[in-house]
């Protein structure tokens, strides 16, 4: 919990957030839209005797009463996917429409591109991308399990994605759900901070600031890009987005989500943040008993 | 089923003076019909989408917003997005079927996506019999109807769900639910 002590300041009620932070998480799930509906899930886990409850803010989010979700019918026959509840903000406020071209610049292993193409129905096309082959192969495992037939997969570096091989030129929308520290994982991995330093911090914010450049300059005028982190570290956050609206043709636009959550930060240490960044949420552990995570929602102007 | 590698499939098309190669590292847009192929042992959508529906009764107009690729060697994939054809990328939608062979093979990801379209070849399984299955297990059935590939399915808070593909032969039912799929449940 060491490193978390630098947040003591920024956090309201920062004992209550040390405390949460000590709690393990429950099992939560996302319904697969693809495969079946909000409706039908629910009645094949009563049908079943698996307790759950619905997520105010989102009905497709459940909490699961069980120890091992991934051998329930619902996981077996595709209908749940376990993912963090705080996991599947970023999808819903990038609130991609059927039929459009999607970005996930960082897709795997897949909980948010697969997420992406059930809001879509399906329909469309979700490009989803890591650059760690590796990991490609939980992607395209999780893809196949859930039927996202609108993904299509791809294992390139972010920072200088080349739009190539498609028949298009621009998405509509991107989502960078970069790679960073990962603080806000703390209660799934306890291990999670046994690696944090500052430097670490410094060199992955210097990748984010290239992925979100890149996904703003993919993205055509008028579109959508979502930049969001599992971190508490301004350095991975505000900081990043403030360099997006430095360099590149974007503004902050006002999230809206149903979870209680804090306002984005407008300075940190000596550094000042534009006021817009205000309109960007950080989701703390203790405000509703999940994980933490900051999103921004960006508008590309040019 | 492993995969056969590019030489051996180049052998065993034989060589052909009009059509060129598969090459199995890229997807490659499926011809409409069998008229339009270029190349060699390469199967159209029309053949595809006739196949689901002859076997299974799948209507061919569940696929009329989908196009269809191959990648490897008689490896089919199913699309909802726009792509230029060919195409080097790690993949493109998901697999559904696999060709080149004496009997095609559906994929099990892909029954349960369009599993419920399904009114032949269906073969119904009570709930052990099911727990079987997604485990991966091998059992002695009964069963009238073709054999070879089956739809395995069993009811879930009445309906019908697809649970994957199975082969059935010589009284037995083979679940073919890949290693990384199965459950005990
Ligand atoms: C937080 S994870 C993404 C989780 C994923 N969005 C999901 O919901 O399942 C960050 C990912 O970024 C990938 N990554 C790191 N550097 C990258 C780069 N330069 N380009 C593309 N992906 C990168 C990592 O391999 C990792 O899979």
């Amino acid at each position: 919990m060491e490193p978390l002590e630098r947040y003591r300041p920024i956090i309201d009620d920062f004992e209550a957030f040390l405390e949460a932070c000590r709690r393990p998480l429950g099992n939560a799930v996302r319904i697969n839209t693809i495969a079946a509906s909000v409706e039908r899930t629910l009645e094949v886990l009563d049908s079943e005797d698996v307790a759950y409850e619905q997520a105010d803010w989102n009905p497709r989010v459940l909490r699961l009463e069980t120890d091992s979700p991934g051998s329930t019918w619902t996981s077996f026959h595709g209908m749940t996917h376990g993912q963090e509840e705080v996991s599947a903000v970023p999808p819903v406020v990038l609130d991609p429409q059927p039929g459009e071209r999607v970005w996930d610049a960082c897709a795997a292993p897949g909980g948010k591109a697969t997420q992406l193409a059930a809001l879509m129905d399906d329909r469309g096309t979700v490009v989803a991308n890591d650059s760690n082959l590796g990991r490609i192969s939980a992607l395209r495992f999780n893809a196949e399990r859930l039927g996202a037939t609108s993904l299509a997969v791809t294992n390139r570096d972010a920072r200088n994605y080349s739009m190539k091989p498609f028949s298009f030129d621009a998405f509509d929308r991107a989502l960078v759900d970069a790679p960073c520290s990962c603080e806000g994982t703390i209660r799934k991995n306890p291990d999670a901070l046994d690696d944090w330093s500052e430097g670490y911090v410094d060199s992955v914010s210097g990748i984010q600031k290239g992925i979100l450049r890149r996904a703003i300059q993919t993205t055509r005028e008028g579109g959508t890009v979502v930049y969001s982190t599992c971190t508490f570290a301004p350095e991975e956050n505000e900081a990043v987005v403030q360099h997006a609206l430095d360099e590149a043709d974007c503004r902050v636009v006002d999230v809206e989500v149903g979870l209680e959550h804090s306002p984005g930060l407008t300075e940190w240490g000596d550094e000042e943040f534009d006021a817009s960044l205000e309109d960007a949420i950080r989701i703390y552990p203790h405000q509703n008993d999940t994980g933490g995570f900051f999103v921004a929602k960006l508008e590309v102007t040019a | 089923m492993a995969d056969e590698s590019d030489a051996e499939e180049a052998v065993a098309n034989g060589a052909d003076g009009d059509l060129e190669q598969n090459v199995g590292q890229r997807f490659d847009r499926l011809p409409a019909t069998p008229a339009e192929r270029t190349v060699e042992g390469r199967v159209s959508r029309e053949e595809v989408v006739d196949y689901f529906a002859d076997r299974f009764g799948i209507p061919p107009e569940t696929f009329d917003d989908y196009t269809f690729w191959e990648k490897g060697a008689g490896k089919i994939w199913i699309y909802a997005g726009e792509a230029p054809t060919p195409l080097s990328i790690e993949s493109l939608g998901m697999t559904c079927l696999r060709t080149r062979q004496e009997h095609w093979k559906p994929t099990t990801d892909f029954v349960q996506r369009v599993g419920r379209h399904a009114t032949d070849c269906v073969i119904e399984l009570e709930r052990e019999q099911a727990r079987a299955f997604a485990a991966g297990e091998d059992q002695a059935l009964e069963w009238d109807g073709d054999w070879g590939y089956l739809i395995a399915a069993h009811e879930l808070a009445g309906g019908l769900e697809p649970l994957g593909i199975g082969l059935y032969v010589h009284g037995e039912l083979r679940s073919m639910v890949p290693k990384g799929r199965q459950r005990d449940l």
